[in-house]
C-alpha cells in the first residue's frame, strides 16, 4: 500500500522548531535540516513526492527543493539499503588502508561501490574525508562513526547490523559496540 | 610542554557539561566582557592579540571584525564555520565534541562584541552527533541564563542556533556557507560585496572558524597582550593541529606557534615519529590544499634553517620550497607512500567537490583526475605530466572562489618535488596493473595502505 506522505506529529514539531530559528519570511533556511528529517522519516531517501511535500511545508517552489537535494551528497535521490556503509576514501584513510576495507566489503556483500545488496540491507558508498583522519580508516553508518577499522571489526559490524535489522539514519545515533 | 590556551581542561571528566566547565573557570570571559568591557574594547583586545583566522586563510580576526558594517536598524550576524571538510582536518570536531561550552562562550562574547543578536553555528551534516552535543550544551546555557534575553542582567540578548549541512566541502567557503544557510545550493558568491557588508540575508555578517571563536575566550580572559606574548612573531597564540597518516600518535594537538616541525613529528609528546620505524617521505602540513613538501624541506627551509610550525616559517621559500599552515591538517607519509596515488585521492576529491560554477574548476578538476588516473594505471606518457602542469596553472587564480587554487596547488607541488615518481609510472607503466605491482617491480616493501 502507498504510504501517505505526511510527517508524524513528532517530526512536524521538530520541523516547526527548525523553521522558528530563522527570521520571518526566511523559512527556506530550514530546508537542509528539514530534508534530513524527511529522509529519515521516509525510508532513507527523497522521492519527488517527498520533496514536493517539503516544498509545500516551507512554502517554496518544488524546484528550489530539487536543486538543493541534488547538490548535497548526504541526500539520496533513489532508494538505498537500510544501512548505508560510507567508507572514507580520501588521503589519510587511504594511507591507512581504506582500499582494503572497500575491497573486503565488496567481496563480503557481493556488491560494488554504489550498489545495494539484493535483500535491501546494505548500500556501499565511498565518500570523501569525514574528519576522522586521525582514527583512520573509518566508515560512517547513519549518524555513527566507526573508526580505527580493521577487517575483523568490519565483519563484526556487518554481522551486528544485519542481526539488528534496523534502518540507520543520520538524525539518530545508533552505534553498535564492536568490542 | 608548550602553553595551552584552549585544551587545558580537555581531560577533566565531565568537561562537556556546563557545571564542570564552570568549575574549571568557564564563562568568566563572558562575565568579564558583559560586566566590564565595551564592545569596542573587546574588538581592540582581539586586534592586540594578533589572532589570525584558524579556518585556513589566516586573516587577522580583529581587522575582519572592524570591517563589519553597522547601518542603523539592520541586524548583524555572527556565523561560526564548523563545516570542517578539508581533508586531514579534524580539530574542530574534537573541540566541539570534547568542550562544547568553549565554543558557545566564544560565540556569546563575540556576538556581543559585534552587536549580533542572532548567531548560527553551521556544522557539516556528517557531524550530526556533534551537533547534538552542541545543542545539549546550548540548552544548558539557555537554562542558566547565559543565552536568551538579558544575559546575566546585562541587557544583551542572543539566540544561538546550530544549522546542519548536508555533505559539501564547498560550504566551508564562507559565501557558499551563507548560501547554504539560506537554504540554497552551496555556490560561492562573487566578492565584493564581502560578507562584512552583505552576508546572511544581505545583512552585515562575520564568518569565523570554530577555533578562532574559541580563542576569543582566553583573549578576553587574559588580555590581548598576553595572547600576543605566546607564539612567535606574527604567528601569535596556539594552534590546534590535526595529525594523521603514518605516525605513531595520530590525534589533535594544541601547539604553541613556533614549535619546530621536527619536534612535532618526532617527539613522544606529539606525533611520536613514523610508524613501524620507517623513514619520513613527505608531509602535507595544512590540509589537502597546501603544497606537499618532501622530508628535507618540511624539516628545514631551503636556507637550512629549522622549519617551525608558524604561518611565516611554513611559507618560507614561497611555493618553490615552502608551503602553508592552512587549517593545520598535518598528513604524514612514510617512505613507501606513492605520492602519485595520494595525489589522485586529492584530485578525485576536488573534482567531486567542485560546485561547477566556473569552467576552469569544473572541467579542470575533472581532467586532472583523469590524467593522474591514466598515469597511475600505466597508460600515461611524459607529455601527460607536462599537460597536468599546464592544466593546474590554468585553473589557479582564474575562478570565483579559492577551491580552484586549492585543487591546483597539490598537483603543482607534487610535480615540482616528485616529478620522478610520475616519470617512473610512465616509464615502467605498461607493467603496472595496480599500485602493488609498482612496488613489487621496484622491490619495495608493500605499503600498509596501498
Ligand atoms: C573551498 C574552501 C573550503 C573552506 N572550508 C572551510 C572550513 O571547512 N572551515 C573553515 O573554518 N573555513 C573554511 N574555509 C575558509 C572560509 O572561507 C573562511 O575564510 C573562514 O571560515 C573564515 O574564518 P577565520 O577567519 O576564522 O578562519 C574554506 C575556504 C574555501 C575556499
Ligand atoms: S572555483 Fe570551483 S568551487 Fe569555487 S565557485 Fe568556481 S566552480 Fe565553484
Ligand atoms: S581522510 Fe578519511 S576521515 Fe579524513
Amino acid at each position: 500500500m502507498e504510504k501517505k506522505i505526511e510527517f508524524s506529529e513528532e517530526s512536524m514539531a521538530v520541523v516547526q522548531r527548525l523553521i522558528n530559528r530563522y527570521p520571518k519570511g526566511r523559512q527556506k533556511s530550514a530546508l537542509l535540516p528539514v530534508l534530513h528529517v524527511a529522509q529519515a522519516e521516509f525510508d532513507g531517501w527523497l522521492s519527488a513526492p517527498v520533496m514536493d511535500y517539503v516544498a509545500s511545508i516551507l512554502e517554496i517552489a518544488p524546484i528550489e527543493v530539487y536543486e538543493v537535494a541534488s547538490f548535497y551528497s548526504m541526500y539520496n535521490l533513489k532508494p538505498v539499503g537500510k544501512c548505508v556503509l560510507e567508507v572514507c576514501r580520501t588521503s589519510s584513510c587511504w594511507l591507512m588502508g581504506s582500499e582494503d576495507i572497500v575491497k573486503h566489503l565488496e567481496k563480503k556483500l557481493h556488491i560494488k561501490d554504489g550498489e545495494t545488496t539484493a535483500d535491501g540491507m546494505f548500500t556501499l558508498k565511498t565518500v570523501e574525508c569525514l574528519g576522522s583522519c586521525g582514527t583512520a580508516p573509518m566508515l560512517q553508518c547513519g549518524a555513527d562513526f566507526y573508526e580505527n577499522l580493521t577487517l575483523e571489526k568490519v565483519d563484526t559490524l556487518v554481522d551486528k547490523l544485519k542481526a539488528d535489522g534496523e534502518r540507520k539514519v543520520y538524525t539518530k545515533d545508533q552505534k553498535v559496540n564492536l568490542d | 610542554m608548550g602553553k595551552k590556551l584552549l585544551l587545558n581542561h580537555i581531560d577533566v571528566p565531565g568537561i562537556e557539561t556546563l557545571n564542570v566547565y564552570q568549575q574549571q573557570g568557564g564563562y568568566t570571559a563572558l562575565k568579564k566582557a558583559l560586566s566590564s568591557m565595551t564592545t569596542d574594547q573587546i574588538v581592540e583586545e582581539v586586534k592586540t592579540s594578533g589572532l589570525r583566522g584558524r579556518g585556513g586563510a589566516g586573516f587577522p580576526t580583529g581587522m575582519k571584525w572592524s570591517f563589519l558594517a553597522k547601518p542603523e536598524g539592520v541586524p548583524r550576524y555572527l556565523v561560526c564555520n564548523a563545516d570542517e571538510s578539508e581533508p586531514g582536518t579534524f580539530k574542530d570536531r574534537y573541540l566541539m565534541e570534547k568542550i562544547p561550552h568553549l565554543l558557545i562562550e566564544g560565540m556569546i562574547v563575540s556576538s556581543y562584541a559585534l552587536g549580533a543578536n542572532t548567531s548560527y553555528i553551521y556544522i557539516r551534516g556528517e557531524y550530526f552527533y556533534v551537533a547534538r552535543i552542541l545543542e545539549n550544551a546550548i540548552a544548558e546555557a539557555y537554562a542558566a541564563g547565559l543565552l536568551g534575553k538579558n544575559i546575566l542582567g546585562s541587557g544583551f540578548d542572543l539566540d544561538l542556533y546550530v544549522q546542519i549541512g548536508a555533505g559539501a566541502y564547498i560550504c566551508g567557503e564562507e559565501t557558499a556557507l551563507l548560501e547554504s544557510l539560506e537554504g540554497k545550493r552551496g555556490n560561492p558568491r562573487i566578492k565584493p560585496p564581502f560578507p562584512a557588508i552583505a552576508g546572511l540575508y544581505g545583512c552585515p555578517t562575520v564568518v569565523n572558524n570554530v577555533e578562532t571563536i574559541a580563542a576569543v575566550v582566553p583573549i578576553v580572559n587574559e588580555g590581548g597582550a598576553a595572547y600576543a606574548a605566546t607564539g612567535i612573531g606574527r604567528s601569535t597564540g596556539t594552534k590546534l593541529i590535526s595529525a594523521s597518516g603514518h605516525i605513531n600518535n595520530p590525534g589533535v594537538y594544541e601547539i604553541e606557534l613556533g614549535l619546530p616541525v621536527e619536534e612535532f613529528i618526532f617527539s613522544e609528546e606529539y606525533c611520536g615519529g613514523i610508524k613501524n620505524g620507517r623513514k619520513l617521505k613527505a608531509v602535507v602540513a595544512g590540509g589537502s590544499s597546501v603544497p606537499i613538501l618532501p622530508a628535507d624541506l618540511i624539516l628545514k627551509t631551503a636556507n637550512g634553517e629549522p622549519r617551525l610550525m608558524s604561518y611565516e616559517s611554513l611559507a618560507d621559500g614561497g611555493f618553490a620550497t615552502g608551503t602553508m599552515l592552512g587549517s593545520g591538517g598535518f598528513i604524514v607519509m612514510d617512505e613507501d607512500t606513492s605520492i602519485v596515488k595520494n595525489l589522485w585521492t586529492f584530485a578525485r576529491f576536488y573534482h567531486h567537490e567542485s560546485c561547477g560554477q566556473c569552467s576552469p574548476c569544473r572541467e579542470g578538476t575533472g581532467w586532472m583526475e583523469k590524467i593522474i588516473h591514466k598515469i597511475l594505471h600505466g597508460h600515461g606518457t611524459l607529455s601527460d605530466v607536462d599537460l597536468l602542469w599546464d592544466l593546474q596553472a590554468k585553473i589557479e587564480g582564474k575562478t570565483i572562489c579559492p577551491l580552484g587554487d586549492a585543487a591546483a596547488w597539490p598537483v603543482a607541488s607534487a610535480i615540482r618535488h616528485f616529478r620522478h615518481e610520475f616519470e617512473e609510472f610512465v616509464n615502467k607503466g605498461h607493467h603496472i596493473k595496480d599500485v602493488r605491482h609498482y612496488y613489487r617491480l621496484n622491490h619495495l616493501p608493500e605499503p600498509v595502505g596501498a
